[in-house]
């Protein structure tokens, strides 16, 4: 692997950014070097990206040269982290009013809804990181054949629990928001929950999957 | 307890926000001019974090059921206490039933309300502060309204003379009086704006890492242009127009950008060219090109911009932007020194009586 790009981001912010293109195995090693971080001085957010990983400091007490070099040499000695056995299941009520695009994301991809909801509670995904809204995981591994462009106009209010598919990427919404995603379910597990300890029910390395509550045709 | 009699346009629970908590996509919140708090946390004897209300604009009225000390920071409104004028920055003693005033500012965009003892809301991982945009925290997730009630926290036992319930009012040097929050201003004025009209706000900004694959012309515009903050600019995010800022065409081939964290202070240029000055309510990741980084240390002074008003950028470094920051905190020891020698003073005269 070539050596990663490691860039200050304003006056607070060191970035480390893996080069292309963006794997399993080099988020593996994105998370081991966030773990490494934890360990360092000053640094007051470790936050994952695709591909990259962004640490936040406090200027006046850090010196920013120190930890880069810090960051370049803990990138070499980051093996890859095994992506936690973490497993979370999903209960997904599919179609209905849980999930309107259901049959719009059937006529799409050339598929039966049945089988729509089968090949989507049929893989196994990963968290990549979380982002956008507190609890949003990005999700890798939607089977390509289940692939669909966002909804040409967003919805200014989707449902807190929808899952949805957005280009070739799938996810649930945690709270109530606009959105253009595809939705094709809704699970009714929280989230997102800021009395709960930790606050999201997904973390950066969970592999998740989802089963099917119900289809509603 | 704080009665809302008129909550105003947007009034919040705001403190020094949450932080380590970015990796779940839970954002900052927090006040945006979070010097403002501290100065006025100060004044009334709090902790430098606690939590004090955000007006934004105004008018807001609020009335105190209980005797408590209270510093309006931040933005300079008309303010009157039962009638009788209250000065910005000034620390004083209020009696129950006691209503206060904040008419629209006459300078800056949002105040602070800070109330010895502070606004004591549960607090909701580790801050008080209200996330507007995931509804949680402050007072049920929620701006302030009308007709609210807010509870106040119970001074610290070690409580100064200076900021006692009891104490006559004082007052300390606003931070824009003050050489350190001067930036060096170009003496170039473009010539679209009327005579009077109140100058852009010189903001210093580091280069962002996406800065390089702008094309040269929009590497201008950026220092060079006044940019107008929209009304569209929230607690997210200030949304700017001026030029419109397009990338090489060989940086616009790595089209889709992969996602990466995102900070309050960082400038993203979307696909319409138009910059936006993400602020501490913004998402936690983003995709588009970061073309530059508000210096920590300014990110007050664009908070205080009002909606039509204008901004403009000042290349800045890395040494600068630690020195200014510095410089912030200089302040602040000044601060404290003055609420000392005024607590000297009060000793003295207590003696001598």
């Amino acid at each position: 692997m070539t050596e990663p790009r490691i860039y200050p981001f304003g006056d607070s912010a060191l970035v480390c950014e893996a080069p292309a293109p963006a794997t399993l195995a080099c988020q593996e090693r994105i998370w081991a070097l966030a773990q490494a971080a934890r360990a360092w001085p000053h640094v007051v957010e470790i936050v994952p990206g695709m591909n990259n990983l962004t640490i936040v400091f406090d200027p006046l007490s850090a010196d920013m040269d120190g930890l880069a070099r810090q960051m370049a040499a803990a990138w070499e000695r980051a093996v890859g982290l095994k992506a936690s056995t973490r497993e979370v299941e999903i209960p997904v009520y599919y179609g209905g009013e849980d999930g309107p695009d259901l049959q719009a994301v059937a006529a799409h991809t050339g598929l039966s809804v049945d089988e729509v909801v089968r090949r989507h509670a049929s893989a196994e995904y990963i968290v990549f990181f979380l982002g956008f809204q507190p609890g949003f995981a990005y999700l890798g591994g939607l089977d390509p054949a289940l692939e669909t462009p966002r909804r040409a106009a967003p919805r200014l209010e989707v449902p807190a629990g929808s899952v949805g598919i957005g280009g070739a990427q799938t996810g649930i919404y945690p709270a109530a928001s606009p959105g253009g995603w595809q939705l094709i379910g809704r699970t009714r597990l929280a989230l997102f929950d800021p009395a709960r300890d930790p606050p999201t029910l997904l973390q950066s390395g969970d592999r998740v999957r989802f089963t099917v509550a119900e289809v509603a045709r | 307890m704080i009665d809302v009699i008129r909550a105003g346009m947007l009034s919040s629970v705001q403190d020094a926000g949450r932080t380590g908590l970015r990796h779940l996509g839970v954002a900052k919140a927090g006040a945006l001019d979070a010097l403002a708090l501290e100065v006025g946390n100060r004044l009334v004897g709090n902790a430098p974090q606690a939590a004090a209300i955000e007006v934004t604009v105004g008018p807001a009225v609020f009335r105190f059921t209980q005797a408590t000390r209270i510093a309006v920071t931040g933005a300079q409104f008309n303010a009157t206490l039962d009638g009788a004028p209250v000065y910005a920055w000034w620390s004083l003693p209020v009696r129950a039933g006691q209503e206060l005033v904040l008419q629209g500012p006459t300078r800056g965009m949002r105040g602070y309300l800070c109330v010895g003892g502070g606004i004591d809301v549960l607090p909701i991982l580790g801050s008080r502060s209200t996330d507007l945009a995931a509804g949680f925290g402050g007072l049920g997730g929620r701006k302030l309204r009308d007709g609210d009630r807010l509870p106040v926290g119970t001074l610290a036992p070690t409580q100064r003379r200076a900021t006692s319930i009891d104490a006559s009012a004082f007052g300390v040097k606003p931070p824009q009086w003050c050489r350190f929050a001067e930036v060096a201003h170009e003496p170039i004025r473009r010539g679209k704006h009327a005579a009077g009209a109140e100058r852009a706000v010189a903001i210093r900004v580091l280069r962002g890492p996406e800065y390089d694959g702008f094309d040269e012309a929009s590497r201008t515009a950026f220092w060079s242009d006044e940019w107008c903050v929209t009304p569209n600019s929230n607690r997210m995010g200030y949304r700017l127009t001026g030029s419109a800022l397009t990338r090489e065409r060989d940086a616009q081939r790595e089209t889709e950008m992969l996602s990466h964290a995102v900070l309050p202070g960082t400038i993203q240029v979307p696909g319409n060219g138009q910059p936006i000055v993400l602020m501490g309510d913004a998402h936690t990741t983003g995709g588009y090109p970061r073309i530059g980084v508000v210096i920590a240390a300014d990110i007050w002074r664009l908070a205080q911009v009002r909606l039509g008003g204008a901004v403009r950028f000042v290349r800045s470094t890395r040494e600068e932007a630690r020195y200014a920051l510095a410089e912030e905190h200089a302040y602040l020891r000044q601060i404290d020194a003055a609420i000392g020698m005024h607590e000297e003073r009060m000793r003295r005269r207590a003696h001598a009586a």
